[in-house]
């Protein structure tokens, strides 16, 4: 392979990327290397197994590639602002919506939830940290991993242009040769491990380290629904794991699961991709719902109205998410039986969905609701939603769908479904738990900047793509004539994501404001709260509770706090069991990257060769005996005493 | 901790890499009728679960009753859904007459 081959060239917009890329850096690198931060940031950072460094560093992850994927939209909406646009060619407009599509679910929504859980679920349950906690690195690590091999592939061979469906025959060797599709196949591949092993992870922790007396049924909102959504991740990932190795095994090995010529089938692409990708959007959907219910149950100042029922709708919301994955593909030419058994199993996922609306409303009867930004973002994801969920019910139906599959309605219904059900959630959760994470809180003011610009910005960006799409706009289409009657609409649209642009840049603007000049004087419970995270210090203390604290009924905490037993005795604190920080996790997860590299490019004997890599890791963790360290009772005591200050 | 050989990890690990070989052999090398071969691989395919839940899964060492038939419960309605549901979806459409 020539080297003009093996980097993209010949557009100038990628190279000013591969220029700004290639300086950032260097950049980076000479900056750390001046302040002396490598070691501090190996240490501290890079092998740690501490779940909330963990989850920060998903965080930050999530919020770069929210960048990415958010210019990847404004590029698109640049393109479709006026008639006969000649800003993006057809193939780069085709790339640009398949890594929008690909890295906004799994590089963006998904680290963003996993991150805000991993942070929070541990300290709700009262647990020093998830059950395996080097599993939980390695799970960092291989996402991190997998979203860099993907975002390379704009500047070194050429991206995925196959849709984030990537849907065969399309997405077969025979009519994308290149190696973008190769990229989409090793990448999510090796971020679904991880995924995958989170999901394990969080399930353990839930079920086998919570606090005594918390039954499951006393268990925070978050918390359940952060079980539920696991147990659909360890339902749902290994289809996509599967499918992704069938791929694999087409578009490299020359097989023919996916290609009719050689006895396949496509449409069974399709199949397997929806049995995972239905699920999926639950499971980026229901930690959300889980992080509404504690911030609406906190500003209304009122416990969850209707907890059963919010439990048993979120399992319901799961176990019917399973079984209505056809709908994304009504038009394939299924039997009338086939549509009509999954038209029904997916209008009556909008029962149990809409009881939660209802359970939310009623926390906020009668309660004295506290205007702070976290609630804002939950105030708003409730209008809303409803329209995402409205429209979701249009699409329900087949024989209606015929109409609007594959236009833009579709494709402005699932952005009123995902942004507000995840984005505004996140935003929430961001705001609610930020004093938790780093010790003080984002600024309120610059926080409604933030607020309305991202919420005007949305509809504006939207809710025209409804009216386009009825009007017959297919999705994914790069350009149109001015006959169509669609410009106004478009530009409308293209409008709105500046602003909704300008909210991202506020809520940036916002967490540098704060980290520079915000009051680190917050103590640990900043919006008297009522769960159990809150009885730590802000930021938390590395081994999070000095004792383990006894459970008796929902929202702990608050009765904690009305009962006076938010204290702790100099003779309970005992020496503490941590883990160590291992570099185990970071080595393996690079080198299957390495691996992944050289399979994208087909260069299978180099792949096989630094395959040895990943093995001879896997058996060097096995022989790793290390049982981690103590902190003793006199160091955590003066730990509490700093942060409690009246003991 | 008592430390001993993971015998049944090492059976367990050999008998699902025969089993695929197996099927793969069944596939490729011989000549029964493709409806012959199916129900020879789908046969391969429940023995091969079965070694999985049993060496690897230790299903029938765990003490919690109740979690144990809730997860093969729900393990065999997911088995029933992906795969019953996939062949009735790809085998009753247009594409099949």
């Amino acid at each position: 392979m020539k080297l003009d081959e093996f980097f993209v060239t010949g557009d100038p917009l990628i190279l000013g990327s591969q220029i700004a890329i290639g300086l950032t850096m260097v950049g980076l690198v000479v900056l750390i290397t001046y302040l002396k931060k490598w070691k501090w940031l190996w240490n501290e950072w890079f092998t740690t197994v501490d779940h909330k460094k963990i989850g920060i560093m998903y965080i930050i992850a999530g919020v770069l590639m929210f960048f990415r994927g958010g210019v990847d939209g404004l590029m698109m909406k640049a393109q479709t602002s006026r008639p006969n646009m000649e800003f993006l060619d057809a193939q780069h407009y085709d790339e640009v919506f398949t890594t929008h599509g690909v890295v906004m679910i799994l590089f963006m929504a998904m680290p963003l939830l996993i991150g805000i859980i991993n942070v929070v679920m541990p300290l709700q349950i009262g647990a020093r940290d998830v059950a395996f906690p080097k599993l939980n690195a390695l799970s960092f690590w291989t996402f991190f991993v997998g979203a860099m091999l993907f975002n390379i592939s704009f500047v070194i061979g050429g991206s995925p242009d196959a849709g984030w469906t990537s849907y065969f025959p399309l997405a077969g060797s025979e009519f994308s040769p290149d190696v973008g599709n190769n990229y989409y196949a090793i990448a999510l591949q090796i971020a679904g491990v991880g995924t995958l092993a989170s999901g394990i992870n969080f399930i353990v922790t839930i079920l086998k380290m919570r606090a005594p007396g918390m039954k499951l049924m006393k268990m925070p909102m978050f918390s359940w629904t952060t079980l539920v959504t696991s147990v659909l991740i360890v339902a749902a990932f290994p289809i996509f794991t599967v499918a992704l190795a069938l791929m694999t095994l087409d578009r490299i090995f020359g097989a023919h699961f996916f290609t009719v010529a050689g006895g396949g089938d496509p449409m069974l692409w399709l199949n397997l991709f929806w049995l995972w990708g239905h699920p999926e959007v639950y499971i980026v959907v229901l930690p959300a719902f889980g992080m509404f219910s504690e911030v609406i149950a906190t500003f209304s100042r009122k416990n969850l109205f209707g907890y059963t029922a919010m439990v048993v709708s979120i399992v319901a919301i799961a176990f019917l998410s399973m079984l209505v994955w056809v709908h994304h593909f009504y038009t394939m030419g299924n039997s009338a039986a086939v549509n009509s058994v999954f038209s029904i199993t997916t209008m009556m996922i909008a029962i149990p969905t809409g009881v939660k609306i209802f359970n939310w409303l009623f926390t906020m009867r009668k309660g004295r609701i506290k205007f702070t930004n976290a609630m804002l973002w939950a105030l708003a994801f409730i209008p809303n939603f409803t329209i995402g969920g409205v429209t979701g019910v249009m699409l329900a139906m087949a024989a209606a769908d015929y109409q609007y599959h594959n236009t833009l309605f579709l494709v402005a219904h699932f952005h009123y479904t995902l942004i507000p059900g995840v984005v505004f959630a996140v935003f929430a959760g961001l705001y609610y738990w930020w004093p938790k994470m780093f010790g003080f809180k984002l600024n309120e003011k610059i926080g409604k900047w933030h607020f309305w610009l991202f919420v005007i910005g949305f509809n504006l960006t939207f809710m025209p793509m409804f009216f386009v799409g009825l009007d017959g706009m297919s999705r994914r289409m790069y350009t149109y004539s001015e006959s169509t009657g669609w410009g106004p609409l478009l530009g409308i649209s293209a409008v709105g994501s500046l602003v909704l642009a300008a909210g991202f840049a506020a809520l940036v603007y916002n967490i540098y404001w704060s980290f520079r000049y915000a009051s680190r004087d917050i103590g640990g419970d900043p919006w008297d709260a009522r769960t159990l995270e809150w009885a730590t210090a802000s930021p938390v203390q590395e081994y999070n509770f000095a004792i383990t604290p006894q459970v008796t009924d929902h929202d702990e905490f608050w009765l904690m706090k009305k009962q006076g037993r938010n204290t702790i005795k100099k003779e309970d604190v005992k020496d503490i069991h941590m883990p160590s920080n291992s570099a185990i996790p970071i080595i393996l997860s690079v080198a299957m990257g390495i691996v992944g590299f050289f399979l994208v490019f087909e260069w299978v004997t180099l792949a096989a060769i630094f395959s040895v890599l990943i093995i001879g890791g896997l058996i060097a963790n096995s022989f790793d005996y290390d049982d981690g360290y103590h902190i003793p009772a006199k160091k955590v005591w003066e730990t509490e005493q700093k942060w409690r200050g009246d003991l | 901790m008592k430390k001993h050989f993971p015998m049944n990890h090492v059976i367990g690990f050999l008998l699902s890499i025969a089993l695929t070989l197996f099927a793969l052999f069944i596939a490729f090398e011989t000549d029964f009728t493709t409806n012959v071969k199916l129900w020879i691989i789908g046969a391969f395919a429940i023995f091969q679960a079965l070694v999985q839940l049993i060496m690897f899964m230790h299903m029938t060492e765990g003490k919690a009753k109740v979690a144990n038939i809730i997860n093969i419960s729900y393990s065999v309605f997911l088995a029933v859904v992906i795969v019953a549901g996939s062949i009735w979806i790809l085998t009753t459409g247009h594409a099949a007459h």
